[in-house]
């Protein structure tokens, strides 16, 4: 599977985390939550004019910033 | 607060029901509701257990790790800091622990079990578990932790206390027990080796377990908060933080040369860990991401891009319309029952200055707050409501990127709309916000959300001056003119926001993660409690705050009597006629008279002292024997020189909008003055405040004015 940025998800598709860009600042209150390489994601919906992107991850529901989301690779 | 009581705290993540386990414990009354982090600060209560033993229970705010983010979660950090080093240290720590949510949930858990303190595993929402015909092997779950014990419950639906209190009592009767984590990371040999400088370090300062040691250094390293904090709370001198910092980034550098990431390094040894354990223990569920809950689907709709914002405005405007059109009836008849007591006590009590005192001073002041209390209600039901299902998560998600635009973000959301019903605690609720200045600008701005203290005030206003009648059929204009005067507050606060932000320096990045909590019906017993405890806090205000200045009021307005008694006493010549006399001409070009300058000053106490104002001055100046309404009393007020109606709509317009804006609640500048430890922000907040009341009351006024309004 190639590799893509959460953002370019489609709502209802997973996917598995790969990496972090190395100035993702939400990287440390991500993992702390679960949210990390390796953990499998899915794209629940994206807000408007690129508002937070909300994923599933695990068994809870969480929002992250569009331009957080750009930081994510996953595939 | 120093017992000698077994200490028993409370730790868990954000929304895991922390809080309702306190309550159910205590026996207390704390908030509890469906927003990830609403409680920001420790509180601590006494619980009696079942042999009769009492222990205090420390509520904690949620944090899903040791190390500090926010201002709610280093309260957290900074406190089990201080357990290791022997101070303030529990007998036992509850982690809550989401059942549902295991996983991520024990990552906290696993860090909690390195303190060296017995560990009870609350395993709470069981039920949400249950409906869904899950199953967690709390015994096999006990044994892979080594926890003293786990326990299954349901705070929501009581049960489980019964037998987590019989933990405590064993817990606390117990010698020697023994303590440790049966899961432990495993720290690959070659970071060890890096981390090994640190560790010595920190060996030398204080002599702990090998493990214990290395963890510590590993989250040293890991996050700059945590290594911050370390050298705070261990007083370490300028040469140890200097020596430890170079420590610290020589482990860094080599880290990264690894081609590891320093920064995620104790997550993702701790989570590989703890998911290996649970996969291998089929504790969880292989696909849970692909589970479509209940709340998913609703979503669907109450998120949707378009209807989602929609509908959010739709509930606001019918909260603020409903306070007005359902709190009618009750209002009337509380304000004849405060009529019929005044009249009563007028033919009671033979007159005189005590009778004077009662009626005019008390029964009219208080009674004049308390015809308020339905619409008060009403809308802390509807507040209540909207966080308890877990909507307010939402609405943070939906305008998140709207509130970026004005240098506030998502979280600002909840503790502006609670700023509807009071300012303090959505000062309070600010510290969940990770951003220093955006959570300024949620904290400078959030005074201007009108409050339930301005209610009673545009109640009073609108409905002596604004005409009932009905606009487009279905709306109402006393009911649109309410809903104005908050829309008013709002649209200035987000202006305002905009403004500020490009003067505050920025301190740390915006973030915004936010967790949405599963949907729930709100629980009657603490939706009415909720509101009962607000209730309760108005009536106990307006009796005692009140009823002071109502007192106060009544003698500066009755007093100095006229020496002989063939002169009539004139509520003008009063101390407070006196006075209100002398800011006349400042507040004259408002069209406000001296009565309402009497208002503005007693309304520094609370805003809604101005109603009760108004009803003792009107009281004492109507010297007959009987009991006036105030609502009456404003309409019939003439204007000496003019002959015509002193009140007119115009000036009922004028007094809403500087009420809207004017900074007046003493208790609100303390807050901020605590919140922001520093005289400057509450000092900018009054200066700006007032100026925009003034500014914008004298442009309705005079505007008004000129285009021919009266």
């Amino acid at each position: 599977m190639s590799i893509k940025q959460l953002h370019e998800l489609l709502p209802g598709e997973s996917a598995q985390i790969i990496s972090f860009h190395k100035d993702l600042t939400l990287q440390s209150r991500l993992v702390e939550m679960g949210i990390l390489p390796g953990v499998e994601i899915r794209l629940l919906k994206k807000g408007p004019f690129n508002g937070p992107i909300e994923i599933k991850v695990r068994s809870y529901e969480v929002a992250i910033r569009y331009k957080d989301a750009m930081k994510i690779n996953v595939s | 607060m120093a017992t000698n009581l077994p200490l028993i705290a409370l730790l868990g993540n954000p929304n895991s029901g922390k809080t309702a386990i306190f309550n159910l414990l205590t026996g207390m009354n704390q908030k509890v509701s469906n927003y990830p982090g609403i409680t920001v600060e420790q509180r601590r209560g006494n619980a009696q257990l079942a042999d009769n033993s009492t222990v205090e229970i420390m509520d904690m705010p949620g944090t899903y790790s040791l190390t500090p983010e926010s201002l709610d979660e280093k309260i957290v950090a900074q406190q089990t800091l201080k357990w290791l080093n022997g101070t303030d240290r529990p007998a036992a720590i509850i982690s809550v622990v989401d059942a549902g949510n295991l996983s991520r949930n024990l990552f906290l858990t696993s860090q909690v079990m390195e303190l060296g303190i017995p560990v009870i595993i609350a395993l709470n929402m069981m039920d949400r578990l249950k409906r869904r015909n899950q199953e967690i092997d709390s015994v096999k779950l006990q044994k892979m932790l080594g926890a003293h014990a786990v326990i299954p419950m349901s705070a929501q639906e009581k049960w489980g206390i019964d037998e987590l209190q019989a933990e405590l009592t064993d817990v606390i009767t117990k010698e020697n027990i023994e303590v440790c984590s049966h899961i432990q990371m495993k720290i690959p040999e070659e970071i060890e080796k890096i981390i090994n400088p640190v560790s010595k370090f920190l060996h030398n300062k204080s002599d702990r377990d090998n493990y214990i040691t290395n963890v510590q250094a590993l989250r040293l390293i890991t996050r700059k908060s945590a290594f911050d904090l370390f050298c705070e709370c261990e007083n370490l001198n300028g040469a140890e933080i200097k020596s430890l910092t170079l420590l610290r980034d020589k482990a860094i550098h080599e880290i990264d040369e690894l081609g590891l990431n320093h920064r995620i390094l104790e997550a993702t040894l701790r989570f590989e860990m703890l998911d290996n354990t649970l996969k291998n223990l089929s504790l969880i569920n292989q696909n849970e991401i692909k589970h479509q809950s209940r709340s998913e689907r609703v979503d669907e709709i109450l998120t949707h891009k378009w209807l989602g914002p929609l509908i959010f405005l739709t509930l606001l405007y019918g909260i603020f319309q409903s306070i007005f059109i359902w709190a009618t009836i009750p209002m009337q008849y509380i304000d004849s029952g405060v009529g019929y007591l005044g009249n009563y006590c007028v033919q009671l009590f033979s007159p005189g200055i005590l009778r004077d005192l009662l009626v005019e001073g008390i029964i009219s002041g208080v009674g004049a707050i308390l015809i308020f209390l339905p619409q008060i209600l009403i809308l802390i039901f509807f507040m209540t409501i909207l966080e308890d299902t877990g909507y307010m998560a939402r609405v943070a998600f939906m305008m998140d990127k709207l509130m970026n635009k004005i240098g506030l973000q998502g979280k600002s959301v909840l503790p502006l709309m609670s700023g509807y019903a009071c300012a303090i605690p959505g000062i309070m609720a600010t510290r969940t916000i990770d951003s220093w200045k955006e959570r300024m600008i949620t904290i400078m701005v959030l005074p201007l959300m009108s409050c339930s203290a301005r209610l009673p005030v545009y109640a009073l206003m609108i409905g002596a001056f604004i005409p009932n009648k009905p606009i487009l059929g279905f709306l109402n204009l006393q009911g649109l003119t309410m809903v104005f005067m908050y829309f008013l507050g709002t649209v200035t606060a987000m202006i305002i926001a905009a403004i500020i932000s490009r003067f505050i320096e920025e301190k740390g990045k915006s973030s915004f993660v936010m967790e949405m909590p599963p949907y729930r019906m709100p629980l009657a017993v603490s939706l009415f409690r909720q509101v009962y405890m607000r209730g309760k806090l108005f009536v106990k205000n307006a009796g005692k705050i009140i009823m002071a200045i109502s007192i106060v009021l009544w003698l500066l307005a009755s007093f100095p009597r006229p020496e002989s008694n063939t002169t009539s006493f004139s509520i003008q010549n009063s101390y407070a006629g006196k006075i209100g006399h002398a800011i006349e001409p400042v507040i004259a070009p408002l069209g406000f008279d001296w009565k309402i300058g009497v208002g503005l000053i007693t309304s520094f106490a609370a805003r809604e002292v101005l109603v009760s104002t108004l009803a003792t001055l009107y009281n004492v100046e109507d010297e007959g024997d009987d009991f006036i309404g105030i609502t009456e009393a404003l309409k019939n007020e003439v204007n000496p020189s003019t002959g015509l109606p002193r009140y007119t709509p115009l000036v009922a317009l004028s007094i809403m909008v500087f009420y809207v804006y004017a900074a007046q609640c003493m208790a609100t500048f303390a807050i901020v003055k605590n919140e922001t430890n520093s005289w400057k922000w509450p000092l900018i907040m009054i200066a700006y405040m007032m100026g925009l009341a003034y500014i914008a009351s004298l442009m309705v006024y005079q505007g008004g004015q000129m285009l021919g309004f009266v």
